[in-house]
């Protein structure tokens, strides 16, 4: 498979999830593994540019497509993308374990709908839960990524 | 122009958001490498003797090292003695079992009491090896009567500690005096239920280890390294020299990493014992019955007062589900009866609490940790009251309130407020909330009979942050040759953003930009000894701590520019703007940061400081919350969260706002979804994030914040804790809310969560009853 551009391979067991070929053999720790019933989102990466929780994908299924982490997000320059310079300015996160998953769902949610509400931000990201933040700020930031505004005032 | 109190974001967040954080699943390190998989074997029985155990199918299991059960633990001295009269006052610092009769083993020795407990672990090459083996050892049970219902724990039919008296572990309080009660033109009682709750931090539990040349090193995701290091130190009879604990980036806390448990430590164990790395990363299933949960009391409040709105008597009894061992639990009750009066000026205040054991996952602190559970108690009962006069419950609380001229304030429950403004806050807040135009609002859907009515939900609350201010936290700064600045901080991360704070106060102090200001955490090497974050105690604290170490070096390097500048050092200046010491009247004259630290010598300028607060701070404020109840199905929709959170000076108001959040979204949770549901026979019926309600974007809204800042005078920044108030406010106002949409109906009490089904319960009840 195509991973962040790169071009991953490993013969792994036919079980192995999605998930933790990233993480085990591509060796991309950023995509989070939260939970076990498909619940938290933490494991959010885009497959073929929609969002899919990894943790919900066999590794096999992905066989020849491409996947982006986050890792994957940031321009070759360095440069953040829009939705992590907005996710640093609206104080989207705090301990930062939610986070990965959370950018690539709000990453999928501005390609469908690149003007959202409030409303359609919070019932994008029902399935990515956060402990932290209430919230407030991430949906801020997304609200602000899909301005523009990602670099504007945090009041 | 200093930059405290300005809104600087993270200088966290870039790592953060473009690599992600290192957890201890992501730590890669020679010492782990080819670490074993540790696989717990838990109990599916709430109470149950083991009669055996036959691991002889796992261990013939692919890619099995090790199957470990209590008896290979032959190597760790025995558990020391329990604490006289239990654990000690503050001891959120300490929340190991209280041991002697209570003991808590390592691993499950003849029985179990709860389901989850820990029977045996695991050693695999890989985690799926892992999850298979740990199905194949088979230990066999004998199930005993379980008790889950703390009413079935007092009534001691079945007890849970064959060698203790009963299942009372605590018992604190008076005997109730009703006599200041027989003067109050009205008493109302109510039993209430503050139900038992999940934490839920994103990453859950995980701890990796290595022995090698006689040094332990544990990675441990944990609110305390340091405290971490001296728990295993006396666990398994080390000197905490031989033990280096390193805590990478955590994935949240709130109250439940606080150290480390029996789980931490097993695996710790497991890596001296073997001589084998090993890492162990719970499921989030393990996570929801083998970490510890949070609230779990129960309580009878009485509350006695005037027609006038005076409240002239309260009485709060409490009894403590602590699960099945009593970890700091045993100590919440107390934490609860020192703050039950709240904001209030009660004449005669009454507690008792009792604290029981159940086969239930044990109870510890939760953002908030006994506190919430005070105001809970007397926010409800205030409501209770001004329903019994017919008084607005904004009024009922103005008439009691402590007045803002009366601090320092000493309270009948024996805690000595530093500073408030406590109808400040509260007019603030029906100011921002448009309280007036909220009732109209509520008063036209009355009379029109709407099926949507709204309610409007207050508590107004004080709490205690940094209870244990005594044993402080540790700071060393260290300003190199090259100008730049390292903090070395005991104040362990777990997310709040300590990086960009303590930056920040170096900044400030010193006038080195934050940008060449380093700060470390979280490594017993660099840093042997220190407290960590946990009773909203970081900056005050922490915090201060660094603020003093920074005016040490700056008085260090006073002396040392005079030297180096031919000066008197009262002609010396720094210009903080510009990081850079001149003599007074000749900006000319200037040398930066490393000139003076290069002059002092190769170890550049050095301050360490432990501090101490004389005692903890009151932080105060109050939270609205505006609710819509659906009166035909029950359905709750929260509107609106406006809240006056004061907690002293605010450092940066980005992360005190994040903090506020994030605590309210966790009380509105209790308040509306979340509960840890057990059945009768102790198993836990919310054991799955599919099952368990933890709350989602979509039911809640953003939130109003509205500013204050009172001081306070215990420490020489003026802070207060921030981390709990948020859950400690909106849990009560979200209730009182629910209720008060439904009071007309002639409901007067809803237990949380105040689910679809309850609220339309309690409806039916007021409607039958009339």
């Amino acid at each position: 498979m195509t991973v962040n551009g790169a071009t991953v391979g490993a013969e792994v067991a036919d079980r192995t999830l999605l998930v933790h070929f990233l993480r085990d053999v591509a060796g991309l720790t950023a995509t989070n593994v939260g939970c076990d019933t498909t619940s938290c989102g933490a494991c959010t990466v885009l497959l073929d540019g929609q969002s899919v929780k990894s943790c919900t994908v066999l590794a096999a299924q992905a066989d020849g497509r491409e996947v982006t982490t986050l890792e994957g997000l940031a321009a070759g320059d360095g440069q953040m993308h829009p939705v992590q310079r907005a996710f640093q300015a609206q104080h989207g996160l705090q301990c930062g374990f939610c986070t990965p998953g959370m950018v690539m769902a709000a990453v999928s949610l501005l390609a469908e709908n690149p003007r959202p509400t409030e409303e359609q931000v919070r019932t994008g990201l029902e399935g990515n839960l956060c402990r932290c933040t209430g919230y407030h700020n991430i949906v801020r930031a997304v609200l602000a990524a899909a301005d523009g505004a990602e670099g504007q005032d945090n009041r | 122009m200093s930059i405290l109190g300005t809104r600087v974001v993270r200088i966290e967040d870039p790592r953060l958001l473009t690599a992600g954080g290192t957890y201890v699943e992501d730590v890669r390190v020679p010492e782990l490498l080819g670490a074993a998989r540790v696989t717990f074997v838990r109990s599916p029985h709430a109470h149950a003797l083991i009669t055996g155990v036959d691991a002889s199918a796992a261990l013939a299991a692919p890619g099995v090292v090790a199957v470990l059960t209590y008896q290979d633990i032959n190597d760790i001295p025995p558990p020391p003695p329990p604490p006289e009269g239990g654990p000690p006052p503050g001891s959120e610092a300490a929340p190991l079992p209280m041991g002697g009769v209570w003991q808590e083993p390592l691993l499950a020795v003849d029985r179990v009491r709860f389901v989850g407990e820990p029977v045996a672990i695991v050693l695999t090459d890989d985690t799926y090896q892992g999850e298979d083996a740990a199905e194949l050892v088979s230990v066999d049970y004998e199930p005993l009567p379980v008790v889950v219902d703390p009413a079935d724990a007092l009534a001691g039919q079945t007890q849970l500690f064959p060698d203790a008296a009963s299942n009372v572990v605590v018992t604190i309080g008076k005997p109730a005096d009703d006599t200041a009660f027989d003067g109050c033109d009205v008493v109302v009682e109510r039993d209430i239920v503050n139900q038992r709750v999940a934490p839920v931090p994103m990453e859950g539990r995980a701890t990796a280890a290595s022995w090698e040349d006689g040094k332990l090193t544990v990675w441990v995701s944990t609110q305390n390294p340091q405290i971490s290091r001296f728990v295993m130190a006396g666990a398994f009879g080390l000197d905490p020299d031989s033990i280096r604990v390193v805590v990478p980036d955590v994935g949240g806390g709130f109250g439940a990493k606080i150290a480390v448990d029996r789980d931490a430590i097993i695996v710790a164990w497991a890596a001296r014992h073997t001589g084998r790395a090993v890492r162990w990363v719970e499921t989030r299933s393990e996570n929801l019955t083998g970490m510890t949960h949070g609230r779990a009391q129960q309580h009878t409040v009485k509350i006695g007062g005037n027609r006038d709105g005076r409240v002239l008597a309260y009485r709060l009894e409490v009894v403590q589900d602590t699960g099945a061992y009593p970890r700091m639990s045993g100590f919440l009750p107390t934490l609860t009866s020192l703050m039950a009066v709240g904001p209030y000026d009660i004449a005669h205040v009454e507690t008792a609490g009792r604290v029981v054991v159940t086969n239930t996952t044990p109870i510890s602190a939760y953002r908030g940790a006994g506190r919430p559970e005070a105001t809970a108690a007397i926010e409800r009962a205030m409501d209770l009251f001004a329903g019994e006069i017919g008084m607005d419950p904004a009024e009922v609380r103005r008439r009691n309130m402590v007045p803002a001229d009366r601090f320092p304030h000493q309270t009948p429950c024996g805690a000595h407020y530093d500073s408030g403004d406590y109808v400040g806050a509260l007019d603030k807040v029906l100011a921002g909330a448009d309280y007036a135009g909220l009732r109209a609002d509520q008063a036209r859907r009355r009379e029109r009979g709407d099926v949507a009515q709204l309610g409007i939900g207050l508590a107004s609350y004080v709490e205690i942050t940094a209870a244990d201010a005594d044993s402080g936290e540790t700071a060393r700064l260290v300003v190199g040759g090259d100008g730049t600045a390292t903090v070395y901080t005991g104040s362990s991360s777990t997310g709040q953003g300590h990086e960009t704070a303590w930056a920040m106060l170096v900044q400030s102090e010193l006038g080195i930009p934050m940008d060449n200001v380093t700060v470390l955490h979280g490594d017993t090497d660099a840093i042997p000894l220190g407290t960590g974050s946990h009773a909203s105690r970081s900056l005050q604290l922490g915090g201060v701590a660094v603020h003093k170490a920074a005016v040490e070096v700056r008085d260090e390097a006073r002396r040392v520019a005079a030297d180096m500048m031919e000066a008197s050092e009262a002609d010396l200046e720094l210009d903080t703007d510009r990081g850079l010491w001149h003599v007074r009247g000749d900006p000319g004259s200037g040398r930066t940061w490393a000139d003076v630290a290069g002059h002092a010598g190769q170890d550049g300028l050095t301050a360490a400081v432990h501090f101490t607060e004389a005692q903890p701070t009151f932080p105060f404020g109050t939270h609205l919350a505006v609710t819509e109840v659906d009166t035909e199905t029950g359905k709750v929709t929260l509107l609106r969260h406006v809240t006056v959170d004061d907690a002293g000076v605010v450092v940066n108001p980005v992360l005190t706002e994040g903090q506020r959040h994030g605590g309210i979204a966790q009380g509105a949770a209790q308040a509306l979804l979340e509960e840890m549901v057990y059945d009768a026979e102790g198993n836990p019926l919310t054991g799955t994030l599919a099952d368990y309600a933890a709350i989602s974007a979509t039911e809640l809204p953003s939130f109003e914040l509205l500013e204050s800042e009172t001081p306070t005078p215990i420490n020489p920044l003026g802070v207060k804790g921030i981390g709990e108030a948020g859950t400690i406010g909106a849990t009560p106002a979200v209730q009182n809310s629910v209720i008060d949409a439904v009071s007309h109906l002639g409901v007067r009490h809803i237990d949380m969560p105040t689910t679809p089904a309850r609220v339309w319960a309690a409806i039916s009840e007021a409607r039958d009853s009339q």
